[in-house]
C-alpha cells in the first residue's frame, strides 16, 4: 500500500510506534520511515543512543524507546521529514506533537491552525505551542491537539493571511 | 593549442568532485562546464541529501555545491572554463570547445586525459498537445523556480513519481504552487517513499498506473486528461479524469548524455537499468579507451551521492595513470569503491546493480 499511495498502513505504523506504557510516560519518537535506503544521519544525531547505531547504512533506524527523552534533535536531522515526537502527557485531554515544517509562513506562537493528517485531510484544529528555527532550515513546530489525535496528525496548514476576510 | 594534464567535461557533482580528487595529485585539470554557475543540478537542489555524513548526508544539494566550488578554488592548478560546450572529440585528441553566450571564442584543447562527466538530459513523453506552452520539464521547473525565481504556473500536474517528480513537487508546495496531483504509469512509486509521504501530508495525491493521456488549452496548457493504465501500459476507458491545471510537468527519467563518447569510439551498450547507452567501463571507471574515464549519470543514472563518488573514483585513477602521485592511492581507492558499495547496498539499487554488472569491461588479465 504504502509504495502505492505514499501512506503507512496501520501495520507499517505499529512497527515503528511504542508500546502504550511508553507513550504514557511523556514524550518520544516516532520514525515513519519504512523503507531501506543509504540514509543514517537520525543516529548520528541522537545523542542519548535512543536511535541505535547503524550497522549498514541501509538499515532501518531502530529505536531503544527508553532512552529517548523526546528531545526532537532528530526531527530536523531527517532528510525525508520522516520524524515526529509526540508527548501524550502535555495535559489531562491534550498530546503534543513536534513535526519537521519548511515551508512559509511559520506559524505563530499561540495561533490555531488546522492540523492534517498523513494524507493532508484537516482533521482537527491544533495550537501552535512553540517554534522552533533550526539552522539546517528544516523548522520544528510544537501543536498541541486532542489526545485521540495525536496519531492521526501529522503536518499542519497555516491560513495565509493573504487569503483571510 | 591549449595543453592540460585532464579534462573533465562537466561541473556537476561527479565532474568537481573529479577536479577536486584529481588536483590534489599536483595534475593541471581543466574543467570545462556549459553553465554560468558550476554545481550541475545541485544547485538547484534545496532538499536535504540521503546517504552518510562522507557524502553530505543532511545537507541540501545547494549548500553540497558551495562546498565544492570551495574546495575547488584552493587549486591553483585548476582551470575553469565557465559557459563553454565541448562539441566534438577529434582522432588526434584533441577537444574542440565553444564558449560565450554567442559561442564566439573557440578553444581547442589537448589533454592527455579526459573524464566525461556530462549528466544527463531529460526524457520526453509523447501525449496530445505536449508542445503546448505550459508544458515543462523538472529541470526546466527547478531551474525557472530555484535559480531565477520565477514561478512557472499555478496549478501543475506532475508527471513522474520517481525522486525528482517526488521532490521537484515537494518545491513547487514550497513555492506556494498547488499541485493537482502525481501520476505514475508504474504500479509503484518509484522515488524514496519518505519524500512521497510528505507530499500526501501536504494534500497532494498520487496515482499510480495512472498516465497523462492529453492537454487541452487554446495558448497553453488550460487542462490535462489522466487515466489509468494497465499492466501493458495501455489506458483503460472510462477511467478519465480531468485536472484543471496551466503547467505539466514531466520528470518521466532521464538518458545519459553520451554524444562525445560515442564520438570518441568507447565501446557504448545500450542498458536500460542505466537509463540508456553508457560506455562500458572498468572498475576505476575507465572505458574501453585508455584516455577516457566517465563519473556520473553519463555512466548509468543514479544519485547525486554516487555521482561524486564515481567521479572521486575517475579523477584519482585518472591523476595516477598520468604517473601523479596520490599518498595512500590503492587504500584511498579501496575506500571509495566500497562506500559505493554501501551506497548501493539496498533493495532500490537492485536494477542499477543489474546494469553496472552488464557495463563492466570484462578485460584479458595483463601479464
Amino acid at each position: 500500500m504504502l509504495e502505492k499511495t505514499g501512506l503507512p498502513t496501520d501495520d507499517d505504523l505499529k512497527k515503528v510506534i511504542p508500546d502504550k506504557e511508553r507513550l504514557a510516560k511523556g514524550a518520544v519518537v516516532i520514525i515513519e520511515c519504512f523503507q531501506k535506503i543509504p540514509c543514517d544521519p537520525c543516529a548520528i544525531s541522537c545523542q542519548f543512543g535512543a536511535i541505535k547505531p547503524f550497522k549498514d547504512i541501509n538499515d532501518l533506524p531502530q529505536v531503544d524507546f527508553n532512552k529517548c527523552t523526546g528531545c526532537g534533535i532528530c526531527i530536523s536531522a531527517c532528510p525525508g521529514l520522516a520524524i515526529f515526537v509526540i508527548d501524550n502527557n502535555y495535559s489531562e485531554n491534550k498530546a503534543l506533537i513536534k513535526l519537521p515544517y519548511e515551508m512559509l509562513p511559520l506559524p505563530e506562537k499561540g495561533k490555531e491552525v488546522y492540523a492534517l493528517d498523513r494524507a493532508g485531510k484537516i482533521v482537527s484544529k491544533a495550537k501552535v505551542v512553540r517554534v522552533q528555527k533550526i539552522k539546517n532550515k528544516t523548522n520544528i513546530i510544537s501543536i498541541s491537539v486532542h489526545k485521540n489525535m495525536a496519531m492521526k496528525v501529522r503536518s499542519i496548514k497555516v491560513e495565509d493571511k493573504k487569503n483571510e476576510g | 593549442m591549449k595543453k592540460t594534464n585532464l579534462a573533465i567535461i562537466g561541473g556537476g557533482p561527479a565532474g568537481l568532485s573529479a577536479a577536486i580528487c584529481a588536483a590534489s595529485s599536483g595534475a593541471k585539470i581543466t574543467l570545462i562546464d556549459d553553465s554560468l554557475e558550476l554545481g550541475g543540478q545541485l544547485i538547484k537542489q534545496t532538499h536535504k541529501f540521503f546517504g552518510s555524513k562522507k557524502q553530505f548526508a543532511g545537507i541540501r544539494g545547494i549548500e553540497i555545491a558551495k562546498n565544492l566550488l570551495q574546495e575547488i578554488k584552493k587549486y591553483k592548478n585548476i582551470e575553469l572554463i565557465g559557459n563553454a560546450t565541448v562539441t566534438g572529440y577529434y582522432e588526434d585528441g584533441i577537444l574542440t570547445i565553444v564558449q560565450g553566450s554567442n559561442g564566439d571564442i573557440f578553444i581547442k584543447l589537448l589533454p592527455d586525459r579526459i573524464i566525461v562527466a556530462t549528466g544527463a538530459s531529460e526524457n520526453m513523453l509523447t501525449f496530445v498537445n505536449n508542445d503546448l506552452p505550459g508544458v515543462y520539464g523538472a529541470g526546466a521547473v527547478q531551474t525557472l523556480m530555484n535559480l531565477y525565481g520565477v514561478v512557472p504556473g499555478n496549478n501543475v500536474l506532475m508527471v513522474g513519481a520517481g525522486n525528482i517528480g517526488l521532490i521537484v513537487s515537494y518545491q513547487l508546495l514550497q513555492a506556494g504552487i498547488k499541485v493537482e496531483a502525481i501520476v505514475e504509469a508504474l504500479p509503484r512509486i518509484g522515488g524514496y517513499l519518505v519524500h512521497a509521504s510528505k507530499i500526501r501530508r501536504l494534500g497532494v495525491p498520487i496515482y499510480t498506473s495512472h498516465s497523462l493521456k492529453e492537454v487541452y488549452g487554446n495558448d497553453g496548457v488550460e487542462k490535462a486528461v489522466i487515466s489509468e493504465i494497465n499492466k501493458d501500459f495501455e489506458f483503460i476507458p472510462g477511467t478519465e479524469k480531468e485536472l484543471k491545471v496551466d503547467t505539466v510537468c514531466l520528470a518521466v527519467g532521464l538518458s545519459p548524455l553520451s554524444d562525445l563518447l560515442w564520438q570518441a569510439g568507447c565501446q557504448m551498450k545500450y542498458i536500460a537499468e542505466l537509463g540508456g547507452y553508457v560506455a562500458l567501463r572498468d572498475d576505476h571507471m575507465k572505458s574501453s579507451l585508455d584516455n577516457i574515464y566517465i563519473a556520473g549519470d553519463v555512466a548509468g543514472i543514479e544519485e547525486a551521492s554516487s555521482a561524486m563518488l564515481e567521479g572521486k573514483i575517475a579523477g584519482l585513477n585518472a591523476a595516477v595513470s598520468l604517473g601523479y602521485r596520490v599518498d595512500n592511492f590503492l587504500e584511498l581507492n579501496r575506500n571509495l569503491r566500497k562506500e559505493l558499495e554501501e551506497l548501493r547496498a539496498n533493495p532500490l539499487s537492485e536494477k542499477v546493480k543489474i546494469g553496472l554488472e552488464k557495463a563492466l569491461l570484462k578485460r584479458e588479465v595483463d601479464q
